[in-house]
C-alpha cells in the first residue's frame, strides 16, 4: 500500500473559493498586462535565452 | 481512460507545445506574438518549436527584471491554470511530463525508494518554487538585474528542449558551450537515468510548477471523487499509483496528477473525473 504525500488536501473546497481564486487570477493578468509585463515575457521568450539552454 | 489514450493526449499536447518543427533545422526560436502568452506545461521557450512562453522562465525574468520584484501578469496565468485544472495539466498537457512517462517504460528494474527518503525529497519542489519566487529579486547583479536561476542550474527541460537542439543546429550556440552546459546535462543525464528507473522523479522532488499546481487541486474546477457507496475498499487504485497517493483518503492530494490509472482499475466504477463531477 502507498503512503500518503505530504501536504494533505483530500477535501474539495466549495465553489465560493474557487471562483475567488480565478476572478484574482484574472485581475491579476489583466493588471499585469496593464503594466507591461506581457511585453516583457514576449521579449524574453522571442530571444534565446542563453541561461535556459546552459549557455550564459 | 486508458493510459495510452493518454498518452495520445500528451502527444498532442507536445506537439501544440512546439508546433514549429522546422525551426529545429534551422536552429533559431519562433518569435511570432504567441510568446506573449504562457503555456500550461514546463515547456522552455528557447525550444526552437515552442510556440508560448514557459511560465516558470517567464515568471523568473519578470521578477529578475531591473524595475520589478513580482510578475502579476504571470503569477495570475498559473493561477488560472491552476484553478482550472490542477495537477491534470501534469498528467495530460505537459511535454516534459510526457517525456518521462515514456522514459519510464524502458523494461528495466523499477526500485522504489524508501518511503521516508521519498516523502522528504518530495519538498524539493516546494523549495524549488522558492528559489523561484525569491533569488531573481534578491540576488541581482550590479545593474539590479536577477538570473533565472531555476532556469540556469536546474531545468531540465531546458537543456532538453532548447539547448540540445540549439547545440546542433545553431554553430553560434554550439561554439559558446562551456562548463554551465556540462552541469546541466549532468541534471538531465540524472533525471533521465531517475525517469527510467522511478516514476517522474522532476514532478515528484523539483517541479515549481507541480508544486502550484499540487497546491490548487482541491480548488480546481477539475475533479475526481470517489464514490463512498461504490468503493469496495479493494485497495487496487492504491496499488496501481505510482505518484503514492492514498486514493480513498485524499483524493485531492498536492500529488495527484490526474493521469486516472486508479479510475481504471477500480471494478466498482467508484471513481470518477472531469469538470463539475457531481457527489
Amino acid at each position: 500500500m502507498n503512503d500518503a504525500p505530504i501536504l494533505k488536501a483530500s477535501k474539495k473546497r466549495g465553489p465560493i473559493p474557487t471562483a475567488a481564486i480565478i476572478i484574482v487570477a484574472v485581475g491579476l493578468i489583466l493588471f499585469g498586462v496593464y503594466s507591461g509585463e506581457a511585453a516583457e515575457v514576449f521579449q524574453k521568450a522571442v530571444n534565446i535565452c542563453l541561461e535556459c539552454i546552459g549557455v550564459g | 481512460m486508458k493510459q495510452w489514450k493518454r498518452h495520445m493526449i500528451q502527444a498532442v499536447s507536445a506537439l501544440l507545445h512546439n508546433p514549429y518543427l522546422s525551426n529545429f533545422l534551422t536552429g533559431r526560436v519562433h518569435r511570432g506574438k504567441t510568446k506573449h502568452l504562457c503555456v500550461p506545461g514546463l515547456n522552455c521557450y528557447s525550444c526552437p518549436g515552442a510556440a508560448g512562453a514557459c511560465p516558470i522562465g517567464s515568471l523568473q525574468a519578470v521578477i529578475g527584471a531591473r524595475t520589478k520584484n513580482v510578475s502579476y501578469y504571470v503569477f495570475g496565468t498559473i493561477l488560472l491554470f491552476g484553478v482550472l485544472f490542477g495537477r491534470f495539466i501534469c498528467g495530460f498537457l505537459c511535454p516534459f511530463g510526457f517525456v518521462q512517462d515514456l522514459l519510464h517504460k524502458i523494461p528495466l528494474s523499477k526500485p522504489s525508494l524508501p518511503k521516508r527518503l521519498d516523502k522528504t525529497l518530495r519538498w524539493g519542489k516546494y523549495f524549488a518554487l522558492a528559489a523561484v519566487l525569491i533569488l531573481p529579486a534578491v540576488l541581482t547583479d550590479s545593474y539590479g538585474i536577477g538570473a533565472p536561476f531555476f532556469c540556469k542550474y536546474v531545468c531540465p527541460a531546458g537543456t532538453l528542449e532548447g539547448g540540445i537542439p540549439l547545440a546542433i543546429a545553431n554553430e553560434a550556440v554550439r561554439g559558446a558551450l562551456g562548463l554551465l552546459f556540462s552541469w546541466k546535462m549532468v541534471v538531465l543525464i540524472a533525471v533521465i537515468v531517475g525517469s527510467v528507473l522511478l516514476y517522474r522523479p522532476f514532478c515528484k522532488y523539483l517541479c515549481p510548477l507541480g508544486a502550484i499546481y499540487g497546491l490548487l487541486n482541491r480548488f480546481s474546477v477539475y475533479q475526481m471523487k470517489v464514490d463512498e457507496n461504490a468503493c469496495v475498499h479493494c485497495g487496487k487504485c492504491e496499488q496501481v499509483c505510482k505518484m503514492g497517493v492514498n486514493v480513498t483518503q485524499d483524493m485531492n492530494s498536492t500529488e495527484c496528477i490526474r493521469c486516472d490509472h486508479c479510475k481504471t482499475v477500480c471494478p466498482t466504477h467508484a471513481i470518477k473525473s472531469g469538470f463539475f463531477v457531481k457527489d
